[in-house]
């Protein structure tokens, strides 16, 4: 049993730092990805990762696989998108989906182009899919600081987050601090993908933050206990997607977020959120 | 001392103006029910003077005002039922302006917190999540958060909307209330009978300000005909509005009560050229 659970950690020393990778994912990433449960905003999260794209792109032709310059690519293209839908959403008639969808979709097309033009297949591979078990000192450096950051940060705006979340409106007639946890927020989210990105790739490093925030509110009722399941969630299914990948020779990001669905699908299935639960016949219903 | 001043006040959307030409004072302590017919700009005008909308003409001034001193709720608001807050989360939002962003709740404001839900009947409510409230229930909530907030200036955009007769009786009670305290509250209300009942002073809205004054002299069959013939005569495509004469508000005397409120509403359903701007 040990040698099946501990050994492929206590051996090889990639799959220890993929380990850390994921606890810092895990712990910065996934309580940013209740609050884009919460706000709504999961496709938007979406969005957002093909967004960084073209910046990482953009790194990547200049410098080759540098870290600090797809790094900063990524997250200044993230900002640049947000600000931009943020924009045309007050200045337009556009609602918020509908401009960022057309800045992500163009945003991605240029990105896979960029990448195209000077990279090999391989390297496409790797910004589409990441590479949580070839994490360097540098890349574990970046994702474990941008979560430490993350966590200072969400403890900073929670109160007012939580109210822009709960009632807008009410945050906006007491204080100035809306705008500050909307955007405040935004950037997190944009922060956080780099940093997912970088271990699970542009595509998957949102199922890190959602699939675990999904199946968690299928459990909990209130919002501490809400963050602190879907942090487990996200690092057991962590550590059990890079055991499936070690064990059964497949690649660890997708093994990673197919285990982060499998926690979804248990929870949808027999959690008190979930679909079975109001179906069941119930026994004795309260007295009031 | 008037605690709202109105002054040629337009407010609207796309140029189209909802409240056209409003000028006039709420004096400090007044009660004032908004009633006009759907689309009259009620509660455009609380909006505008909660500062939620920027005027397209005019001025709102509310020179006592204190920082902090105005609370409003709009009609619905944006709230989100499915977020994961207890009850006595969402009222200790009322503290707001005492602890800040960063703040905790002192010994002494979570006994105000419980004392608020005491007032408004939600005793043992605390810990439920918003959610698993009924409709007038929440309203309860939020009329609890509004008494944690503690504004001289209270605006309500239709609070008794679907509320039950039982739980309307009690928020007029804490309206009421709040109006013995002295403060200032507009209220949007639709039924002119809770109207009649409860509330001194009415202002009658039509776009323009049709009356402003007591109840009884402004709720006439005459003054509300008036107001719904207005209303009717809106038209999409009206000319522009070169109106220099202010229709205006009587000066209101003692408890925000005005003499009788003959206001001078001039017509706008005169639409000259078309322009389609649209």
């Amino acid at each position: 049993m040990t040698e099946f659970l501990i050994d492929p950690f206590t051996d090889f020393a990639f799959m220890r730092r993929a380990l850390a990778g994921c606890l810092a994912l895990a712990l910065g990433a996934t309580p940013v990805g209740v609050f884009l449960l919460l706000r709504r905003m999961s496709l938007m999260g979406d969005a957002m990762s093909h967004a960084i794209l073209p910046g990482a792109a953009l790194g990547y032709l200049a410098f080759g696989l540098s870290l600090g310059a797809m790094t900063v690519g990524g997250i200044v293209a993230g900002l640049v998108v947000v600000l931009a839908a943020g924009l045309v959403t007050r200045a337009s008639i556009l609602k918020e989906d509908a401009s960022l969808a057309a800045f992500y979709l163009l945003s991605l097309a240029a990105g896979v182009m960029i990448v195209s033009l000077r990279g090999r297949n391989l390297d496409l591979l790797h910004v589409l899919f990441g590479s949580v078990l070839a994490l360097d000192d540098a890349s574990l450096l970046l994702i474990a600081g941008i979560a430490s950051v993350t966590l200072v940060c969400l403890a900073l705006l929670f109160r007012p987050l939580v109210m822009e979340c709960f009632d807008p409106a009410f945050l906006r007639g007491v204080s100035r601090w809306s705008p500050v946890a909307h955007y405040g927020f935004l950037m997190l989210v944009v922060v956080n993908l780099v940093s997912g990105f970088h271990a699970l790739g542009t595509l998957m490093a949102v199922g890190i933050m959602i699939l675990p925030s999904a199946a968690a509110r299928l459990w909990a009722r209130g919002l501490p206990m809400l963050l602190l399941l879907a942090v487990l969630f996200a690092f057991a299914s962590g550590v059990a997607g890079l055991l499936l990948s070690f064990h059964a020779d497949v690649p660890a990001g997708p093994a990673i977020v197919l285990v982060c669905g499998v926690v979804y699908f248990i929870s949808l299935l027999a959690a008190p959120g979930g679909l079975l639960a109001g179906r069941l016949p119930v026994r004795n219903h309260l007295e009031r | 001392m008037p605690m709202i001043q109105l002054d040629n006040l337009t407010l609207g959307y796309d140029r189209h103006p909802a409240v056209h030409h409003l000028s006039g004072e709420i004096a400090a302590g007044a009660l004032v029910a908004v009633v006009g017919p759907n689309g009259a700009g009620k509660s455009t005008l609380l909006k505008g003077i909660a500062g939620e909308l920027r005027p397209i003409g005019g001025r709102i001034v509310m020179p006592a005002l204190p920082a902090h001193g105005l609370a409003y709720m709009p009609q619905r608001g944006e709230i989100d039922h499915s977020f994961p807050v207890s009850v006595f989360d969402v009222v200790a939002m009322g503290l707001w302006h005492e602890v800040g962003a960063f703040g905790g709740l002192s010994r002494r404001q979570r006994e105000r917190v419980r004392d608020a839900l005491d007032a408004v009947g939600l005793t043992g409510f605390e810990a439920r999540p918003i959610g698993s409230l009924s409709g007038g229930q929440l309203q309860r909530a939020r009329f609890a958060r509004l008494i944690l907030q503690d504004a001289p200036l209270i605006l309500l955009d239709e609070p008794f909307a679907a509320i039950d007769s039982r739980t309307v009786e009690d928020l007029v009670a804490l309206i009421l209330g709040w109006h013995a305290e002295g403060r200032t509250i507009l209220t949007v209300v639709h039924d002119l009978e809770q109207v009649r009942r409860y509330f001194p002073t009415a202002l009658l809205l039509s776009r323009e300000p049709v009356a402003f004054g007591p109840t009884a002299q402004v709720l006439t069959p005459e003054l509300l005909a008036r107001a719904r013939r207005l209303s009717e005569a809106f038209d999409d495509n009206a000319a522009e509005c070169h109106i220099e004469a202010v229709p205006t508000l009587p000066p209101s005397t003692g408890d925000g009560a005005a003499a009788p409120g003959h206001v001078h509403a001039h017509d706008h359903d005169h639409a000259h050229g078309h322009d389609h701007r649209h």
